[in-house]
């Protein structure tokens, strides 16, 4: 039998890595990995890895580590959904003129030079929230491959806070990624053509019998399934009339579909012709062999590096496009060649969320409130609800310029210097959620060091030394494990281990390969 | 010839009707009755538009005669989405067209830079679009100190090796870049005169500016830098909103040329206006303006050819209750190219429009 692995899992192991001790781990397995291919499986496939994370998959056999991985998956988020989920468009429209009514009757003078306003619009409120609330699932998720895979969707099938403008659907839509996130892909792609917020975002709510929107079936082909060179302006044209009268219910915000306002004639779409409304346009589409290729492309990139393998892809796709199946799909990339050579490690850069949500995540720092973490997201270049264009975000060697690298550099440097990480545990600081998950487990609170009750604020990460505790994530752990922790190869200038645990992370942290995972 | 490119990004949409005013036409009374600028509140130009009145320091330059003003600059199928718009303005593309890469790094595509300072473009502002693109070394800055500070925490990577890796290749190729930018800047802006005359403060452009004339004066070699100003999305009770920003770009700018004519250096920069859409004719229920099109753009420099180019829309002929452009916004990015360095650019327009106002 296959069991979920997660990060509950690793707590246990955590403890008494902290505690100097050893709880009895599964046996060590015959063919098991090393610390530093744990490290590359658990850097791909989730947000940052504690030592207790590695060290709890070193010991296994890999692909049995990687069933476990993906037999985890969920399909629905731990964190509560936001309150507001059931209101309409039309609600939702109604209040958000009533505040901007009241805006413009206030005395206040408007805003200038982004300086906020006194009045909430509830829209932005809502936008606020909901990236608030993917963060934090991101955060405390016990299956952070989920939430890789639903970012890697929101990246796919993009869609947009500021053109969609109704929160209510953009939920809907992660929930949706998050529902199919290792599941199947042609059930996704029919579901993402009704998808509210697509229907918002690509226009074709508009889009009528009468004067039909191209916009939906030029990105279908372009970017969601074939790519460019595969098809012609005028399949661009026939699969846009077959798409006609999907659209949403204004009050509900639902998907509904207007018969009267589709075009049932007959269309020749990529030499076939039928009276073809959206899901035979998709069924031609998913038996194009292009389409599993530009998966499997992406997901390449996305996971293992960023000059894909074209036979490898190739072979991967005519496998993946049987079933559509993406569940074997990524067992496949992860138990490839490509995937475990070690001169892959460390070959792609950490996109802003990896890096941020990353960070936190290893050493384990309190965020109550996540504003902060996403404003710096934007700052980096990666808000989410928010991809540039419908191509979503480049990424690769695009995340990194001479303005995000010191934006990046200047975000650590203040974790680093600043932040004292050791009020995690029973700290005046309100602890978060994991945390406050952890406290819960059996067996698990009391086995952490509690060496100081109080912590010091204030103290740097560079400067905690022997005596304070870097954080239940890493203290106790030695300088030369934490450096190869942090890092996915030798640090690109040197970091000396044999000065405190704390002043080796603090550097390993600053080196340039941190910046890669 | 080479000049400084200072580019004034206009955040949130100027409405251009009511700085560029077109008061001898009674239809702009008609669709403005409560937002609509009054006649004797206009610095007439000609017979047909006046600058609003909080303009009014820049009649210095108009009578010099080294102020453009461009009148209804836009871009067929306008989009009206703050972000699309900005963007298809930055990338100079067509409304329909994606592009990644910014007009001013298209425009150096194929030429070859000295490399004497390890810097190309200087953006004051966030939004680096405008020179983003392989070709150009650009470095986004809100402080000189700051920057120079930060990027000396990182040592030179120039030696370092990649291993074979494309992704670490890229990061010791940035670092490098920014390690350049900073030795070529370093001396030069710590060494820089403060400007003769001083910056109104009250808004981000104060600072902006500030900077901006230390990179000109410490003669530091780019082409391009990039200033804004944010606050024009006027959608409600407008009037008080814009006439204060009016007035700021208008101090603003009126102290700069003062300060590069002082030093001698007003024949070698090009400032340019722009916003990524201007408003809609008609005002709105809340005495504001929704997002509309063409307007009008600034060009101000020593080198300027001063005066009134292309047509100010029709207010009788909208389209949608918009005004239609006459200057399509990337002949105005060809004449830069041009007038600013020497580079004859199309930026993908057949045939683009002869502006005379960069000779």
């Amino acid at each position: 039998m296959v069991s979920a692995i997660g990060r509950r899992g690793f707590v246990g192991g955590a403890a008494a890595l902290s505690a100097g001790l050893w709880l009895p781990l599964p046996g060590r397995a015959a063919t098991a990995m090393d610390f530093d291919e744990a490290r590359h499986l658990l850097s791909r496939t989730s947000f940052g890895a504690t030592p207790a994370e590695i060290r709890a998959l070193e010991a296994q056999d890999y692909a049995a580590a990687v069933d476990r991985l993906l037999a985890g998956v969920r399909r629905e988020a731990m964190t509560p959904p936001p309150a507001w989920l059931g209101e309409g468009p039309a609600e939702l429209r109604r209040r958000q003129q009533a505040a901007q009514a009241e805006r413009a009757s206030a005395e206040r003078k408007p805003g200038v030079d982004g300086k906020p306003l006194q009045i909430a619009r509830p829209v932005q409120e809502q936008g606020r929230e909901l990236r608030n609330w993917w963060v934090e699932e991101m955060l405390v998720t016990d299956q952070p491959l989920t939430e890789r895979m639903v970012l890697f969707w929101h990246n796919h099938f993009t869609s947009s806070f500021v053109k969609v403008r109704y929160p209510p659907a953009l939920f809907r839509q992660n929930a949706l990624f998050r529902q199919q996130a290792l599941g199947n892909f042609a059930t996704l792609l029919k579901a993402v053509a009704r998808d509210p917020a697509m229907l918002i975002y690509l226009d074709g709510m508009r889009s009528v019998a009468r004067q039909p929107n191209e916009n939906f079936a030029r990105e279908l082909l372009e970017l969601f399934t074939l790519g460019e060179g595969h098809y012609s302006e005028a399949d661009i044209k026939q699969a846009a009339r077959a798409f006609t009268g999907w659209t949403i219910d204004p009050e509900s915000g639902h998907f509904m579909s207007r018969d009267q306002q589709h075009d049932d004639g007959e269309k020749t779409f990529l030499g076939q012709t039928g009276r073809f409304g959206g899901d035979e346009i998709i069924a031609i589409l998913l038996r194009h062999p292009r389409t599993a290729e530009t998966i499997v492309e992406k997901l390449w990139r996305e996971f293992v590096s960023l000059r894909p393998d074209p036979a490898e892809v190739k072979r991967l796709a005519a496998s993946f496009r049987k079933d559509y199946e993406l569940r074997p799909l990524m067992h496949a990339i992860l138990l490839s060649a490509q995937f475990r050579d070690p001169a892959n490690r460390g070959a792609l850069i950490k996109s802003p969320i990896d890096l941020i949500v990353g960070t936190v995540h290893v050493l384990g720092l309190p965020v109550p409130e996540k504003t902060q973490l996403v404003r710096m997201m934007q700052g980096l270049g990666q808000m989410p609800f928010d991809p540039p264009n419908v191509k979503g975000w480049v990424g690769g060697e695009s995340w990194v310029s001479t303005y995000t690298l010191l934006l990046r550099q200047q975000f650590l440097r203040r974790i680093v210097e600043a932040t004292t990480v050791a009020p995690m545990d029973g700290g005046p600081m309100k602890a978060d959620r994991r945390s406050d998950r952890r406290q819960q487990l059996p067996g698990d609170g009391s086995a952490m060091p509690m060496v100081e009750p109080r912590p010091v604020e204030g103290r740097s990460l560079r400067h905690a030394g022997n005596e304070a505790r870097l954080g239940p994530t890493l203290s106790g752990v030695d300088s030369a494990t934490l450096v190869r922790t942090l890092l996915p190869r030798a640090p690109i200038d040197a970091v000396d281990t044999s000065g405190t645990p704390g002043a080796a992370a603090a550097t390993a942290m600053l080196d340039t390969a941190y910046q890669l995972k | 010839m080479s000049r400084i490119l200072l580019l004034v990004e206009l955040k949130g949409g100027n409405d251009g009707l009511n700085t560029l005013i077109p008061y001898a036409d009674p239809k702009y009374h008609e669709l403005r009755p409560a937002i609509g600028v009054a006649r004797e509140r206009t610095v007439q130009l000609d017979e047909h538009v006046g600058l609003h009145e909080k303009l009014e320091p820049l009649m210095e330059s108009w009578k010099a005669k080294d102020l453009a003003i461009l009148q209804g600059v836009g871009y067929p199928y306008p989009n009206r989405s703050h972000f699309r718009s900005i963007e298809i303005w930055d990338t100079a593309s067509a409304s329909n067209q994606t592009l990644s890469e910014g007009w001013i790094a298209q425009a150096f595509q194929g030429t070859s830079l000295p490399k004497g300072a390890g810097v190309d473009s200087i953006v004051v502002d966030t939004n680096a679009l405008p020179s983003t693109g392989p070709g150009l070394r650009t470095i986004v800055m809100q402080d000189a100190e700051n920057f120079l500070r930060q990027a000396e925490t990182m040592k030179d990577s120039a030696h370092l090796k990649d291993g074979g890796n494309p992704a670490l290749r890229h990061l010791l190729a940035v670092r490098h870049e920014i390690n350049a930018a900073a030795k070529g800047l370093s001396d030069k802006l710590r060494a820089a005169p403060t400007p003769a005359h001083a910056y109104a403060q009250d808004l981000l452009l104060g600072r902006q500016f500030d900077l901006a004339t230390r990179v000109v004066t410490a003669r530091v070699p780019v082409v391009a830098v990039k200033t804004a100003l944010g606050g024009f999305d006027t959608h409600a009770n407008q009037v008080q909103v814009h006439e204060r920003l009016l007035a700021f770009l208008a101090t603003s700018l009126a102290m700069l040329r003062k300060n590069l004519i002082a030093a001698e250096l007003w024949n070698d920069v090009v400032v340019m206006t722009y916003s990524e859409f201007g408003r809609r004719a008609k005002q709105n229920a809340s005495a504001g303006t929704d997002h509309g099109t063409a307007a009008p753009l600034f060009v101000m420099g020593g080198g300027v050819k001063g005066g009134l180019y292309g047509a100010y829309p029709s207010l009788s002929d909208l389209q949608d209750g918009d005004l239609k452009h006459t200057v399509d916004f990337r002949s105005v990015f060809a004449t830069a190219a041009q007038g600013c360095w020497g580079l004859q650019r199309d930026f993908g327009l057949r045939q683009p429009q002869k502006l005379g106002f960069l000779p």
